[in-house]
């Protein structure tokens, strides 16, 4: 469903990502860990083009791009239609209400009927926890109300594959396990997730498999209870017991 | 120095009230208006073409602002109204001063655009482009709706100033609000009367938008944290 080949990018002289390469197959849940600056958001940013890569290539469903020369707008469009991010620091729409955020794909870019989108929308919210909020704008809510409804504004596109980006870093402790349930609900349901997060303990819930990124490249993958109790590497090692 | 008896004329005052107010209505704020609006899109375009990655665009966009912010704007109206029909082109004053004072707000208004818009964090660019819009679709439903409520004050004060400015027109012949003054002094010879209240009706229009300003920025502060 999702393929990553040989993904190479720089900011200037730094080289970020040194030739990564991945797959993930329909229905399961990928998660990428690892230090600060190991290149785990870029890559992640990269298969829905928010960043460019400089070399390699991407292919989600039938959408496939070859980095290294300038991308069409057509295949860009292409890429990002096929997944939905979920940003740490939220980014909803401040200007819309929690349903006008959630409603605000679908009718605009993909121009189904208002009333379908609403319809969609409600129901969405109801599965997050936020039925009573629909009408409040996003600053009326705690970060982790506005981090569902980001879960929900993804949803709500219908992507084949669902980005999260740390999605609970800037929550307060007490608010990460109200988000970290819903994220366990999508994985159960076989919605196709990759998530950056540091919350290991989830990571070995819903994982299928997790990556340990260091210095651009993949040290490490696996299945979570080996990687995790198991590692073979030693950087995977080092990082595991500084963050347990 | 010599300050005689100051006897106010009030019969002269109130003869002088309404041509003077109708002077501000009918070419004043129409004037000021159709320069702010036109002017608007002038800095659209120009504060767009500043944040263009194309070099070209820029410079037109960085040439045309240093020109309209470093000259006078009597300067500016002379040059489209007296300067132009030089080259053949005869302007009416009326179209002369909205010429002239688009073009100016055009200058000054671009860089408040430009700043509004950069101040919309980037992470809203990117949750539209997400959702699988355009540069141009997340500029429209996302971008600009945020950069207007920041943009609101300054360019309320821009509008103010140039309701003011539109005096400037008197010198251009358009018969706006201070030529009425000016007019009546001619036979009157009473300045200091017709001018204070010309100054007097100048201000209640400012007042009036200074309002005007407070209710839009209080509606579209309605989905900011306080």
């Amino acid at each position: 469903m999702l393929s990553v080949q040989d993904l190479h990018k720089s900011f200037g002289d730094h080289h970020v990502l040194k030739g990564v390469h991945f797959s993930l197959d329909k229905g399961k849940v990928l998660v990428i860990i690892g230090p600060s600056g190991s290149g785990k958001t870029t890559v992640l940013r990269s298969l829905n083009l928010l960043e460019i890569p400089d070399d390699g290539s991407l292919k989600i469903g039938d959408a496939h791009v070859a980095f290294g020369k300038k991308l069409s707008k057509k295949a860009v469009k292409q890429i990002r239609q096929k997944s939905a991010m979920v940003f740490q620091g939220y980014n909803l729409f401040p200007h819309r209400t929690v349903l006008e955020n959630v409603i605000e794909g679908p009718v605009q870019v993909q121009k189904k009927g208002k009333q379908e989108a609403i319809q969609k929308a409600k129901e969405l919210l109801e599965k997050v926890g936020l039925s009573e909020h629909i009408h409040k704008y996003p600053h009326q809510l705690s970060g982790g109300q506005q981090q569902r409804v980001g879960i929900a504004r993804a949803l709500a596109i219908e992507p084949e594959l669902i980005l999260f980006d740390e999605p609970t870093s800037a929550l307060d402790p007490e608010l990460v396990g109200e988000v970290l349930k819903v994220m366990k609900s999508l994985a159960n349901e076989g919605w196709t997730m990759i998530i950056v997060t540091h919350e290991l303990k989830f990571a070995e819930e819903v994982a299928d498999e997790v990556i340990f990124m260091d210095q651009g490249a993949i040290i490490e993958k696996g299945q979570p209870s080996l990687l995790f109790n198991h590692p073979e590497q030693e950087r995977t090692k080092q990082f595991l017991s500084r963050i347990r | 120095m010599f300050i005689g008896n100051i006897t106010i004329d009030w019969d002269l005052a109130a003869k002088s009230f309404m041509p003077i107010l109708m002077g501000g209505l009918k070419y004043t704020l129409p004037l000021a208006i159709a320069s702010f609006i036109i002017g608007l899109v002038i800095a659209f375009v120009m504060a767009m073409c500043r944040l263009s990655s194309i070099k070209l665009l820029q410079w037109i966009a960085r040439i045309y602002i240093s020109i309209i912010r470093g000259t006078p704007l009597l300067v500016q109206l002379s040059i489209v109204y007296f300067g132009l029909p030089d080259l053949g082109i005869n302007i009416s004053p009326i179209y002369g001063a909205i010429i002239a004072l688009s073009l100016n707000v055009g200058g000054y208004a671009a860089e408040v655009i430009r700043a509004s818009i950069l101040s919309v964090p980037k992470g809203q660019w990117e949750a539209g482009y997400t959702i699988g819009m355009g540069y141009f679709q997340t500029l429209r439903r996302v971008i600009i709706p945020q950069a207007m409520r920041v943009s609101i004050p300054p360019l309320s004060n821009t509008f103010i100033s140039l309701v003011k400015d539109t005096s400037l027109a008197s010198t251009i012949t358009v018969t706006e609000l201070f030529r009425r003054a000016q007019e009546i002094t001619a036979t009157s010879y009473n300045f200091l009367l017709l001018y204070c209240e010309a100054a007097f009706i100048y201000w209640i229009f400012c007042f009036i938008l200074s309002i005007i300003q407070n209710i839009i920025e209080e509606r579209l502060d309605r989905y900011v944290a306080k």
